[in-house]
């Protein structure tokens, strides 16, 4: 089954890279932040698949720290742009 | 009864691998802002959810720190989201096509009836 | 190391030079800072990959919030845009 992993890796891969066009790209700054959560999204889950991958039950808890404080620099970037903070 | 759960894990991640590229794909390729607001979080956070639910089947020993995890995934998620949309709307951002904003013509309102007060 | 961890390992080093060079030529400071949360994405990345998950834990503690959010009040309290001289 590691053709399997490997396809499942590069589908998730394929990914970032288009959000990552979108990050370069983007002409303002919300539509930066939006490629920014886009790709912690993809990050925490790519953590989950290595941690499976790897075999390692301790390596769950790097994503489950990424999943509870990834999304607050992204709120704070948006009240920024809201101009409240 | 470990072979179905290592199948229907299988299965799970796939979905959610094809969830997570359709939703990067729609960031790249969407028009304006509020679409590719859409197309991201929504499609994004079901990928991720499902692919963390396939590892889990996959690995029953782990389910129950994955599913703690998708339940911080889908607190977080929709409230960044949220925030990101009050900004670029409060920073002006006009979506593609023309539409009606009540809430621009309730706040008018108000401020028209505070002054007159 | 086995083929599905270098790939992963060579996309993350990628994106993490090409984020470093965008958040130095920037002239928008708040672009800079989203640069700079995405260094730190693609480096916890890589310090799990090299089977150091309490680093990646540190890394993604601070560098993703904290960080953040002291240079967004660092430009909230002086000005957005560099000089252009």
């Amino acid at each position: 089954m590691n053709v399997f992993f490997i396809i499942i890796m590069g589908i998730i891969m394929l990914a970032g890279v288009f959000a990552v066009i979108r990050f370069i790209k983007g002409p303002t700054t919300a539509d930066r932040v939006v490629a920014l959560d886009n790709l912690s999204t993809i990050v925490v889950a790519t953590l989950i698949f290595m941690g499976f991958v790897f075999q390692r039950f301790i390596y769950i808890d790097v994503s489950l720290i990424y999943a509870v404080l990834g999304f607050i620099g992204v709120l704070t970037i948006a009240r920024y742009l809201e101009g409240g903070i | 009864m470990e072979t179905v759960l290592l199948y229907l894990g299988y299965f799970f991640v796939s979905l959610g691998a094809a969830f997570l590229f359709l939703g990067a794909f729609g960031i790249f390729r969407m028009p304006d802002f509020y679409t590719r607001l859409q197309a991201g979080t929504k499609s994004s956070t079901l990928g991720a959810m499902s692919l963390i639910l396939g590892v889990g089947l996959m690995q029953p020993e782990w389910f129950f720190k994955t599913v703690i995890i998708i339940i911080f995934i889908a607190i977080s998620n929709p409230i960044s989201s949220h925030a990101l949309a009050r900004g670029a709307y409060k920073t002006h951002q006009k979506p593609l096509t023309d539409t009606i904003d009540a809430y621009e013509e309730v706040t008018e309102e108000n401020k028209n009836k505070n002054e007159e007060e | 190391m086995d083929a599905i961890s270098l790939l992963l390992l060579f996309f993350s080093l990628i994106i993490m030079i090409g984020a470093a060079v965008y958040a130095a030529i920037m002239k928008d400071l708040i672009f800079a800072t989203i640069g700079t949360s995405l260094i730190s994405l693609s480096l916890s990345v890589i310090f799990y990959l090299l089977h150091a998950p309490d680093v990646a834990l540190t890394e993604a503690a601070i560098g993703v919030a904290l960080s953040t959010i002291v240079f967004i009040i660092a430009i909230r309290n002086t000005k957005r845009y560099e000089d252009e001289k």
